[in-house]
C-alpha cells in the first residue's frame, strides 16, 4: 500500500482514535481494551483495528490475555501494536531522508560530531527562544510531545513516588538516521534537547539509551546519577 | 554459557586509538565508565563472551594492534543483541564522547563475523578479519552493521572457496586467494 493510501486510512475519526490509543500504549493491546478506550462497540473496534493492520499501520498477533496456557486457558485473543515502519508523504515529492543520510555519512566520515552537536544545541536554544529554562517535568512532557518524542512520566529505576519521576520518550524523531549513525545522531539529539530544555534549570537531559526508545531521559537536575 | 539454540554466533572486534595514555586525566571519564559498561555487557541479553586480560577486569591492557590502540573483542548470539548493547545501553554514552578520547580512524575500526557457537575467537583471528574488511570491504567473511551478512550467507561463502587455515599465517603470507575477492 502506498504511503498516501495508508495515511488516508487514518482519516476516519474512530480509526484515528484507535490508532493513537494503541500507539500510545507501547505494548500489545487487545480489542476490548481498545474499544473501551475509543468509546465504541467491540465489533466496530475490531473492524477498524483490522483495517489499520491491513494498511500496515498496526501489526496484529494473537496472545492469551489471561496469561495462562494449556487446555482451558481459552482461545488466544487478537492483539495490536504500532507497526515499526514509517509513513511519510511530501507534496511535491521531496526526499529529505536521503539528504539527511548523506549529510550524516559525510559528517561521520569527517568526524564532525562536535560541530554537529554545537549546531543542534544552538537550534534547541533558538526553539526555546527567550523562555526561561524548562520549569519542570510536566512542562518538559508538553514540550517534547509537541516535537513528536511521545514522552511519558515514569518512576526512575530504584526510586519511589513522584520524587523519583523521570521523562522517557517512546519515539525518536530521527529514528531512520539514528539507526545508521547512532553515536553521531544520538549525540545531536541530546544536544538539541539540552538546548531546548535550557541549562541551569530544574530539569536536565541525559543519555540513557534503551532498546526501542529515544536515547535520552529527562530528569530533575538534582537527582544523583551514579 | 550454557548451550545456545544458535548454531552461529556473532564475533565483534573494534579498535580505538587513544588520544592520551589511559592514566591521563583527560581519559579519566572513559576509564571511570569501563566497569559499569563491561558489567552491562556481561548481563546484556544475548551476550556470550568478551576478551579479558588474565588477572584483569577488561582487555584495555592488551595492545595487540599497537601501543596506543585498545581492543574490544566479544561474541554475541545475534546481531540484534550486539546492536542493542552497542547503541541502546550505557555504552552509547561512551560512543557519543568517542572523539574526546579516541583518534578518528580513517580505516574501518569495527568488524563483525560469524563463528560456530562455542568457538571463542583469538585476537590474531580477529585482527585478520579486520585486515580483510579493510582490504576488501564488507563480505560474508568480515562485515559491518551497515552491510551485514547472515550466518547462512557466511556458510555458503565458506563452501564456495577453499577453507582458510585457522593457524596464524606470517605477515604478508595471509593474502586472500583471488577467488575470494571475486565473491565480494
Amino acid at each position: 500500500m502506498e504511503d498516501i493510501d495508508a495515511i488516508a486510512v487514518l482519516q476516519d475519526p474512530v480509526r484515528r482514535r484507535l490508532y493513537e490509543y494503541v500507539a500510545a500504549q507501547g505494548r500489545e493491546v487487545g480489542r476490548n481494551e481498545a474499544a473501551e478506550a475509543a468509546g465504541v462497540a467491540r465489533t466496530l473496534a475490531a473492524h477498524h483495528l483490522d483495517r489499520l493492520a491491513e494498511a500496515g499501520l498496526l501489526e496484529s498477533g494473537s496472545r492469551r490475555l489471561t496469561g495462562r496456557s494449556g487446555p482451558g486457558a481459552g482461545r488466544p485473543a487478537k492483539v495490536y501494536t504500532r507497526a515499526r515502519g514509517e509513513r511519510s508523504v511530501s507534496l511535491p515529492a521531496r526526499d529529505y531522508r536521503t539528504a539527511a543520510e548523506l549529510l550524516a555519512e559525510a559528517a561521520e566520515e569527517a568526524g564532525l560530531d562536535a560541530g554537529l552537536c554545537a549546531a543542534a544545541r544552538r537550534r534547541g536554544e533558538a526553539l526555546r527562544g527567550s523562555a526561561a529554562p524548562c520549569g519542570g517535568l510536566d512542562e518538559a512532557v508538553e514540550m517534547l510531545a509537541a516535537r513528536g518524542y511521545e514522552p511519558r512520566l515514569e518512576v526512575a529505576d530504584g526510586a519511589e513516588g513522584a520524587a523519583g519521576q523521570v521523562v522517557r520518550m517512546r519515539n525518536c524523531p530521527f529514528h531512520a538516521v539514528a539507526e545508521r549513525f547512532p553515536p553521531l545522531v544520538c549525540g545531536m539529539n541530546l544536544a538539541l534537547l539540552e538546548g531546548l530544555l535550557g541549562a541551569g534549570g530544574p530539569v536536565r537531559a541525559r543519555m540513557d539509551a534503551r532498546p526501542g526508545e529515544c536515547c535520552v531521559v529527562v530528569e530533575p537536575s538534582k537527582s544523583n546519577d551514579h | 554459557m550454557t548451550a545456545s539454540p544458535h548454531a552461529a554466533h556473532l564475533a565483534e572486534l573494534n579498535v580505538a586509538t587513544l588520544r592520551h595514555p589511559l592514566d591521563d586525566p583527560r581519559i579519566a571519564p572513559f576509564v571511570e565508565m569501563l566497569d559499569s559498561v563491561n558489567a552491562a555487557a556481561d548481563r546484556a541479553p544475548g551476550f556470550v563472551w568478551r576478551l579479558v586480560e588474565e588477572g584483569a577486569a577488561d582487555a584495555t591492557g592488551l595492545r595487540p594492534a599497537g601501543e596506543d590502540v585498545i581492543v574490544n573483542l566479544s561474541v554475541w548470539e545475534t546481531q540484534e543483541a550486539l546492536w542493542d548493547f552497542t547503541y541502546r545501553s550505557g555504552h552509547l554514552e561512551v560512543m557519543r564522547r568517542r572523539r574526546e578520547w579516541f583518534q578518528r580512524h580513517v580505516e574501518a575500526h569495527l568488524v563483525l563475523w560469524w563463528v560456530p557457537a562455542g568457538h571463542l575467537p583469538t585476537v590474531g583471528e580477529a585482527l585478520e578479519r579486520l585486515a580483510d574488511l579493510r582490504a576488501h570491504g564488507p563480505s560474508p567473511r568480515a562485515f559491518t552493521f551497515a552491510s551485514s551478512y547472515t550466518p547462512a550467507e557466511a556458510a555458503e561463502h565458506r563452501h564456495a572457496v577453499p577453507p582458510a587455515r585457522p593457524e596464524p599465517t606470517p605477515r604478508g603470507a595471509g593474502q586472500t586467494p583471488a577467488g575470494d575477492a571475486a565473491a565480494v
